[in-house]
């Protein structure tokens, strides 16, 4: 029904589209129909920033259809960790990419000019970007192309900072500016090919072929997400209610893991941020819910009550990284951190664990003034890191050269990778709960905690007393059905809502036949495919190796055991296939 | 009792435009936000504020009055209702109105509110509301 796919290539300035529904009949649309349209566009073994790489957004079948249907995947060859890149967002991009008629968007080719892409109905332009090129931060950049490009009130605008011209290999894309294509360096894929920006918006009706199946699916799933409590606790204090419980429990990575508690959890705690600093929480189009929560910062830079005030998004993984993490214990100054992470345009959780292992490299003696440019590292030094995150952005040495490209090459460079906290390449999300969190991210197929929700298997390890088999079948099922929600694209928070039966009944309210079954089948094998693309490009689970800190610090179930890690990923390589 | 929609606590909005969906679902049987007659737009981004644009049902509508072809005729409980055989599209009601609450659909109709209460049900923050009137 929807397969219209945009092909731009900035090289020759040439764009068409192409009725691929062969794609999405098979795959239903976002990250199952991304996959194969990277496996087609990609070659094997580039470079990740040569123009040759694609970028690829794609939205699905129920996309604006659906409340909470409101997430964009985005494909790519990580420069981050040289496989497989996918990153999904939110904000407005999803509903104007529907309403543009484009249910995917294929990017190749590098201009030979900054430029940005304007893309409104079937217009569809690519523009001259040089006067914006070094504009250093995001939001002022929005509010450039707002001035001058159409659709006004309800488009989406992404676009890159300087991290991403500079082509920090963890450089996000900044969408509408609350949300991100973060983590795996779509930022620096963007930077690469001179692409500034992409501005989109769109008037088009989506008619469906029955309508009044339609209201009654939307009334329930509707109530289902409002009503009921499934997602209360995106509502109230957004993710950021972690801080605490998973501090109580002892699941909470705090300075570069040596710890799994932080003494001064409560001041930059969920309820200490709602009670402090939240101004108000909007939503992502199509999402009744409202989870993005808005803090408000004042920042006296005068004598006589002169404030500089900035509004920044904050979330659990946020904190984490830059709060617990670095050992700050003042939510404003983990607000302060977060807010130059976003105007540079830099992936928060990577910068927090880059961030914390200079910071032990340099508690150890092991990196000197010399390498930091005479910056001292203490833990819970907002100033200092400050400093650093600019210093990144700019990479004025080789240290800070290395520092950009993430801890794993940087370890691998300066010593310390039994302390570089990373898995596969990438900075780990704010959970030492246990061996599946652990495992679900070497073995995701992104290395996200999002993939399998690793963390909450831990939990449920906990109170039901699972084995490894237990933890490991429940790790696949989240990988094969995640896979389904991310195909339609449904937001992995709302998943209590879309849960197998659901999906079944919204997509065959929308004229899609499918049973549980083949859905399942489905899952996996967009799984099997995003495998053949990372082994393609020489990811290999047995040669992924886990930081000795893993060990060393105890988590929710305990010391976590060598033994039992490499025992689940025997089990979930049999079990997979892969 | 006839009824109108207000827009009653605008600083509560999230920017979902749940409420837009709900009127073309409901009233033009179409998945869009052109055909809503609600509208939500934000100026500046969503770092600034959130306008909610809807038809303040007038008792004496300037739209109505606009109109050369008697294609508005005002609405008991306020408003107008359209009758589309008789508008040819001339888009002179949409400047009558202040608040910029009529806007036309792919087709060029103008899309106006009919005051049913739609949009306030599917608000998830209390925004709208759906009000009883006199009736005149
Ligand atoms: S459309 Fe505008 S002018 Fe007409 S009744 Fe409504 S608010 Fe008044
Ligand atoms: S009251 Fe009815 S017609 Fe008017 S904006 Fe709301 S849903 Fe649309
Ligand atoms: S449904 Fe309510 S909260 Fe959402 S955009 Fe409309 S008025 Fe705002």
């Amino acid at each position: 029904m929807w397969s219209k796919v945009l092909y731009i290539d900035l090289e020759t300035g040439e764009h068409h589209t192409r009725d691929r529904s062969d794609l999405f009949d098979k795959y239903l649309g976002g990250t199952g129909v991304a996959t194969q349209l990277l496996l087609e566009e990609c070659p094997a073994g580039i470079d990740a920033l040569s123009p040759e790489n694609p970028i690829i957004f794609s939205i699905g079948p129920l996309t604006t259809i659906y409340p909470c249907a409101s997430k964009v995947v985005s494909m790519f060859k990580s420069p981050m960790t040289g496989e497989l890149g996918e990153s999904h967002a939110g904000g407005r991009l999803a509903m104007a990419m529907r309403f543009a008629g484009y249910d995917s968007i294929v990017i190749k080719g590098r201009a030979a000019k900054p430029s940005y892409l304007s893309i409104h109905d079937n217009e569809v332009k690519i523009k001259d970007a040089t006067s914006i090129w070094n504009v250093s931060s995001v939001e002022v950049t929005g509010k450039i192309l707002r001035e001058v490009e159409p659709g006004k009130g309800r488009r989406s605008i992404m676009r890159i900072g300087k991290a991403g011209v500079n082509q920090v290999r963890y450089a996000n894309v900044n969408v509408d500016t609350y949300r991100h294509f973060g983590r795996l360096g779509l930022g620096a894929v963007f930077g690469s090919k001179n692409l500034k920006a992409i501005v989109i918006s769109g008037t088009e009706e989506v008619e469906l072929p029955d309508m009044s199946a339609y209201k009654n699916m939307y009334g329930k799933l509707y109530k289902e997400v409002v009503d009921t409590e499934v997602m209360d606790k995106y509502h109230d204090l957004g993710t950021a209610a972690n801080i605490n419980v998973l501090n109580q429990l002892k699941g909470l990575p705090t300075k570069n893991l040596k710890q799994s508690h932080f003494e001064n959890a409560e001041s930059i705690s969920g309820e200490y941020f709602a009670d402090n600093l939240l101004l108000r929480k909007i939503a992502c189009s199509n999402c009744p819910i409202g989870c993005i929560h808005i803090a408000m910062l004042k920042t006296p830079f005068q004598k006589g009550h002169e404030f500089e005030v900035s509004h920044i998004s904050y979330d659990y993984e946020l904190i984490y990284s830059l709060g617990t993490n670095l050992g700050i214990t003042m939510g404003e100054d983990v607000l302060r951190l977060i807010d130059r992470c976003e105007k540079h345009g830099l992936d928060v959780m990577s910068t927090g664990g880059v961030l914390a292992w200079a910071t032990e490299m340099y508690e150890r003696d092991l990196i000197t003034p010399t390498d930091t440019l005479g910056i001292s590292l203490r833990w819970g030094d907002t100033d200092n890191f400050l400093k650093m995150i600019d210093r990144i952005v700019e990479m004025p040495n080789k240290f800070y050269q290395a520092l950009a490209k993430g801890t794993a090459v940087a370890a691998a460079e300066y010593g310390g990778e039994e302390f570089a906290i990373n898995l596969g390449g990438l900075e780990i999300a704010g959970y030492h709960t246990g061996p599946a969190s652990i495992v679900g991210q070497i073995v995701g197929v992104r290395h996200s905690h999002l993939d399998n929700g690793g963390y909450s298997i831990d939990q449920k390890a906990s109170s039901q007393q699972l084995n490894e088999e237990q933890m490991v079948d429940k790790l696949i099922y989240e990988d094969y059905w995640r896979m389904i929600n991310n195909s339609l694209v449904c937001c992995l928070f709302a998943r209590g809502v879309y849960g197998e039966q659901n999906m079944v009944d919204a997509l065959e309210s929308v004229g899609i036949k499918k049973t549980r079954e083949e859905l399942e089948a489905m899952g996996r094998e967009i799984f099997l495919a995003k495998y053949a693309f990372k082994k393609r490009e020489g990811f290999d689970v047995e040669k992924v190796s886990v930081p000795k800190r893993f060990f060393e610090t105890v988590s929710q179930l305990g010391m976590v055991q060598e033994e039992t890690l490499e025992q689940m990923l025997e089990l979930y390589r049999k079990k997979t296939g892969i | 009792m006839p009824a109108k929609i207000k827009v009653a606590n605008p600083n509560r909005c999230i920017g979902c435009f749940s409420c837009m969906l709900a009127c073309s679902r409901a009233n033009s049987d179409s998945v869009s936000l052109i055909d809503s007659a609600i509208d939500i737009r934000t100026s500046g981004g969503i770092e600034s504020g959130i306008g909610i644009i809807v038809c303040r049902s007038c008792i004496d509508p300037p739209c109505a009055r606009a109109c050369p072809k008697g294609a508005l005729t005002p609405r008991n409980g306020g408003g107008v209702v359209l009758d589309k055989d008789l508008c040819d599209s001339c888009m002179v009601c949409a400047d009558a109105c202040l608040p910029r609450a009529i806007h036309f659909d792919r087709a060029d109709m103008p899309v106006i509110c009919i005051h049913c209460g739609i949009c306030a049900k599917f608000c998830s923050h209390d925004v709208l509301e759906i009000r009883k009137t006199e009736v005149l």
